[in-house]
């Protein structure tokens, strides 16, 4: 099997960002219809999902007759945010397999607009045997990630203007994305005049809370071929789990330092072949701990990477997050992997935003962290190409 | 000086861990040690989470550490200074930081463990300066 025998044909992303008076269910049907939409199929050609937690009911099985798939083939992964990259990886597998010839993926979240606010779409985190010692210290999750970062400061010399500059640069793209919750160009000095949160991590360090979701269908290359869409092919991918090891903590690197060696060596390239990257960003930190753990800096270096606009497109070196990614266009359900592989799409099908698309762009990755990169958490990377 | 604002809610006790909370109610923080690989873990559970053995013993822990690294959340309603404290028996356990002035709480610094009541359950550890 090779994951490369798989097509990414059709892609969606809802533009709505409260969902008053939307479903969870029905989100997850507009996202789909709007993938396949986007493919030239429809909901009878699909014969593969794949969902997270995030879809209601019993996921696969609720959401296939709610939507009237006939299915041979189901895949409910979760990873947290980063489940949707794993999926790409698994329906591509399922796919070079022949255990399905469309793979439809969704993710969908309404939890803004129904006020429930219960943290990650669709987990339920009663019974989990760590909540009782973790939980009652903590405030949610930029407690977590703030702990990540301080020590990042204190084992590499990481700044706060290094974090600010990966706020500025995603603002820098979502000016120019009209779904994006937040469009206004912030600098460096307007990061660091926002509130902590956690420290060392301010408002401005925080990626937005929306509704919303997105869609991603998947095909045999002989579908592909007969379909007008531009062709993106899965050329390797990763995925790895890290958890606090029964204590031996070390909160230096993250699992995608597994899933991105993996990935690149499935690939056949380095991360110098990269035009454009998808990187998760929960939070300023969780994208300069990823650009170290994928090889695209050397371990420490990533706030020295990212800082006087390398981010931006256009100008810097290393393109990211060209729809605002989840500091200023969307994170549904706190969610954020899906999204990461529809604008890496975009960017190799040239159909990105023209004053962020990146030139020739033949290679891209998106890279997810589902969890907490302080506790449990597991990493996605996907090395998509155009073809 | 930071202490608890509002009591923080009780934990859930499960079976496995009856001793690590009927210890924190006795004022000592206990520990799991697998005999097998000589090695100290957290969370409790009935084996090793180093090499799987299921020959395990609780120990009273020193109650001494490190501050392996921390945050400040001046909103949070109980904690102000969530942290992670490296014990001297050497794993990293999360907690938070109490009695202290949250400015001056530093990556490397001496702790020691405490208590803090919660509501109507078993009192939470957590660290003070040393
Ligand atoms: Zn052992």
């Amino acid at each position: 099997m090779y994951p490369g025998d798989a097509h990414i044909v059709g892609i969606y992303e809802h533009p709505v960002r409260k969902a008053e008076g939307i479903s969870l269910a029905q989100l997850h049907a507009d996202v789909a219809r709007g993938a396949l939409e986007d493919a030239g199929l429809s909901v009878s050609d699909v014969d593969g999902y794949f969902c997270g937690a995030d879809a209601p009911g019993i996921g696969a099985l609720t959401m296939a007759q709610y939507m009237g798939l006939r299915l041979r083939y189901t895949d409910s992964t979760e990873t947290g945010g980063s489940s949707y990259i794993g999926h790409v990886h698994h329906a591509a597998l399922a796919i070079a397999a022949g255990k399905c010839n469309v793979a439809l993926i969704t993710c969908a979240d309404n939890q803004v607009a129904s006020r429930k606010f219960i943290g990650l779409g669709g987990v339920d985190w009663r019974g989990a045997p760590e909540q009782p010692f973790e939980d009652g210290y903590l405030m949610g999750p930029p407690a977590l990630y703030g702990m990540v970062a301080q020590r990042h400061m204190y084992e590499f010399g990481t700044t706060s203007e290094q974090l600010a500059w990966v706020k500025v640069a995603a603002s820098h793209h979502a000016q120019h994305n009209p779904n994006a919750l937040l469009r206004n160009v912030v600098t460096v000095d307007e990061v660091l005049a926002s509130p902590y949160v956690a420290a060392p991590l301010r408002r401005l360090d925080c990626c937005v809370m929306s509704d919303g979701g997105g869609a991603i269908v998947l095909a045999r290359p002989e579908i592909a071929s007969s379909l007008a869409r531009p062709k993106v092919r899965l050329r390797g991918a990763g995925e790895a789990v890290k958890h606090n090891a029964g204590g031996k903590v070390d909160l230096s690197y993250s699992a995608g330092r597994q899933s991105g060696t993996a990935a690149f060596a499935e690939a056949g390239i380095t991360p110098a072949d990269i035009r454009y990257v998808s990187l998760y960003d929960s939070f300023t930190i969780t994208v300069i701990m990823q650009l170290e753990d994928l090889g695209f800096c050397a371990k420490g270096e990533g706030g020295r990477f990212v800082a006087d606009g390398n981010l931006i497109s256009g100008s810097g070196r290393l393109p990211f997050n060209t729809d605002g990614g989840g500091l200023c266009n969307n994170h549904p359900g706190n969610r954020g992997g899906i999204t990461k592989v529809l604008e890496a799409v975009r960017q190799l099908r040239g159909e990105a935003h023209p004053a962020v698309q990146v030139a020739d762009c033949s290679l891209a990755l998106a890279h997810g962290t589902g969890g907490s990169l302080a506790g449990y958490h597991g990493s996605a990377t996907a090395i998509l190409e155009r073809v | 000086m930071t202490a608890a604002v509002q009591l923080p809610s009780a934990p859930e006790i499960w079976p496995e861990a009856v001793p690590y909370w009927q210890g924190a109610a006795d004022g000592v923080l206990m520990l799991m040690r697998c005999l097998a690989c000589e090695e100290h873990y957290v969370h409790p559970r009935p084996f090793c989470p180093h090499c799987g053995s299921n020959r395990t013993e609780w120990r009273e822990a020193q109650g001494s550490g490190t501050i392996y690294t921390f945050t400040i959340t001046e909103r949070a309603p109980v904690f102000k200074v969530p942290a992670m404290v490296e014990l001297a028996e050497g794993p990293i356990m999360m907690t938070a930081i109490v009695d202290c002035e949250p400015a001056e709480v530093k990556i490397g610094q001496p702790v020691m463990v405490s208590f803090c009541p919660t509501d109507g359950g078993a009192p939470l550890p957590v660290f003070r300066p040393a």
